[in-house]
């Protein structure tokens, strides 16, 4: 059997020919009967302490990290799970309610659909990002006037700042409240992000910050990577996905939000016939 | 509550679609027009389901020519396969028992991603969009390939797209299915690409793959790299909801688990448990 070293310099079908009934892995294995293993840890024995979290950003990060745990936890329940049906992730599962599909199904779609643009997932890594060049530029000496024009002109928006709907984000306070409590509330990255919100709401642009740049510069003071925070945050907007669904299940079938032919507006081309 | 009466109600805009509705049921559609055709009056028994997709996303019909290039490809996709990732993820779903929908949804996930999926397709399509028929512009881009500098949720790609980085030489379908779409209309696109074909492969060290073909195709019909995304996902589903029921049927024992297949190499070894 090949080790993985030697298969690195084959390419093409002998390079799947080495890996053929072949997965050598570190990450983890059931040994059926008998135990369990993640990452080199018995899971029954060594991981069996760990909250549910803790065990997520192991399983992600390969480090413990009750600290990074906390943190994903009380955000998520803070910011990110908020029961309301018109949020269009969490309206997705509700209409998975009210036409009476699965829960499962209306959480994987609603998870899905939380992979947004203008909210949830992207918005969130997009924070991360913009911090760890920020930070870099700044190091050279670029001011944070410099870099966040030239964020704008590459990018049109700057992730963790302005909002739809609304630019006040009621939940910076308690996320920051939250945050206190357990001491990740004075982070180098923290106070840049809210000299970013300094120099903007002063502005032309008058964005103010948003949670995920609060999210995305509490993970960056602890080091957490882009795609360690986008993983351990896909799970980020169960809390608010369930409710909805249930809601819309519970009541009788078909009602959330019946839409009726005159909420259509058409815009469609004159009627035709169809020629063969 | 809301007054309706009062309040203006918020509306669905959409050029696709127009509705009139039954006189007893302002929820019921009597007609249903698309693009200006009525659905169930006048096309249902003169329209071919290839025809309704292309309208539907097009809005007007497509050519005798268009259609049948449509419907060639669409066939060519219809099913990639039990051995393809994304059918794979179906009979995974079908095994298990799971729902019939997370079969399909197993499908549509795996089949959206760079190697072979439908996010390899849009890439490609953006590669016809920036280089068209232009050889030089191809070799440049093969070995200058874009690099996003923010994060996406998107990994990067790792190969030329549509070219199969695990490939050896063009498989025998792919060339049979580009001949035949060229063979068709003898559009620019596939014509260059028939003549081109083993030089892009050259550069990008591994054969043109259907996903490759796919993204020529529609890139000759017009379609923007975002409909080419989404058609290639819808278009590879037949296989998948076949394969996964068969399965179903069979049963997990009947069904590779890859029992010897797995080495771990970082063990910790039975822990002794005190209790």
């Amino acid at each position: 059997m090949m080790t993985e070293q030697e298969t690195n310099t084959l390419t093409g079908p002998e390079l799947l020919k080495a890996y053929e009934d072949n997965w050598q892995t570190a990450m983890g294995a059931w040994f059926p009967g008998e135990r369990v293993v993640l990452r080199g840890k018995d899971v029954f024995t060594e991981l069996n302490d760990c909250s549910w979290m803790e065990y997520i950003v192991y399983a992600v990060t390969g480090k413990k990290n009750p600290k990074l745990a906390k943190i994903i936890e009380g955000l998520s329940l803070l910011s990110t799970s908020y029961p309301d049906p018109r949020l269009w992730n969490n309206r997705i599962a509700a209409l998975a309610g009210t036409s009476r599909s699965t829960g499962a199904l209306a959480l994987s779609a609603g998870i899905a659909a939380s992979e947004a643009t203008i909210y949830g997932l992207k918005p969130i890594i997009g924070a991360l990002d913009f911090l760890y060049r920020a930070v870099e530029k700044k190091s050279t000496g670029i001011s944070i006037e410099a870099i966040v024009k030239e964020e704008l002109k590459a990018n049109r928006c700057i992730s963790g700042y302005g909002r739809p709907l609304t630019n006040v984000d009621e939940r910076i306070a308690p996320a920051l409240r939250f945050l206190s409590t357990i001491e990740a509330d004075d982070g180098d990255f923290l106070k840049l992000a809210f000299e970013i919100e300094n120099y903007l709401k002063g502005s032309r642009y008058k964005y103010r910050m948003n949670i995920a740049a609060i999210s995305a510069a509490t993970a960056a003071d602890l080091g957490v990577t882009v795609d360690e925070y986008y993983y351990t945050n896909t799970l980020a907007f169960i809390g608010g996905i369930l409710p909805c669904h249930l809601d819309a299940k519970n009541k009788p079938e078909g009602t959330f939000y019946p839409l009726a032919v005159d909420r259509i507006n058409s815009t469609a081309t004159a009627n035709r016939t169809w020629a063969n | 509550m809301t007054d309706n009466s009062e309040k203006e109600r918020e509306q669905i805009t959409t050029k696709i679609w127009r509705e009139e509705a039954e006189p007893d049921n302002p929820f019921a559609a009597a007609k249903s027009y698309c693009a200006g055709f009525d659905v169930y009056g006048d096309l249902l028994g003169k329209i071919s389901l290839i025809e309704y997709i292309w309208l539907l996303f097009k809005l007007d019909p497509p050519s005798k020519a268009q259609a049948r290039m449509l419907e060639g490809l669409a066939v060519a996709l219809a099913n990639p396969g039990p051995r393809d990732h994304s059918v794979r993820g179906a009979m995974n779903a079908g095994v298990g028992g799971s729902t019939r929908a997370s079969a399909l949804i197993a499908a549509i996930s795996i089949g959206a991603g760079n190697l072979g999926g439908a996010r390899e397709v849009f890439t490609a399509m953006q590669y016809w969009q920036q280089c068209g028929t232009d050889l030089e512009s191809w070799i440049d881009i093969i070995n200058n390939p874009p690099r996003e500098e923010r994060a996406d949720v998107w990994p990067e790609m790792e190969h030329t797209p549509g070219f199969d980085p695990n490939g050896a030489s063009c498989p025998t379908p792919v060339k049979q299915v580009l001949d035949h779409l060229t063979a068709i209309e003898h559009s620019e696109t596939l014509v260059w690409l028939q003549a081109q074909r083993q030089t892009l492969e050259h550069h990008a060290a591994s054969p043109l793959a259907f996903s490759g073909v796919a993204a020529a195709t529609l890139f000759a019909l017009g379609f923007q790299p975002e409909e080419a995304e989404i058609l290639f996902l819808l278009l590879r589903l037949p296989g998948a909801a076949v394969h996964a029921l068969e399965q179903e049927k069979m049963g997990w024992n009947r069904y590779p688990f890859f029992g010897d297949g797995l080495t771990l190499t970082d063990d910790p070894g039975p822990v002794k448990n005190d209790d």
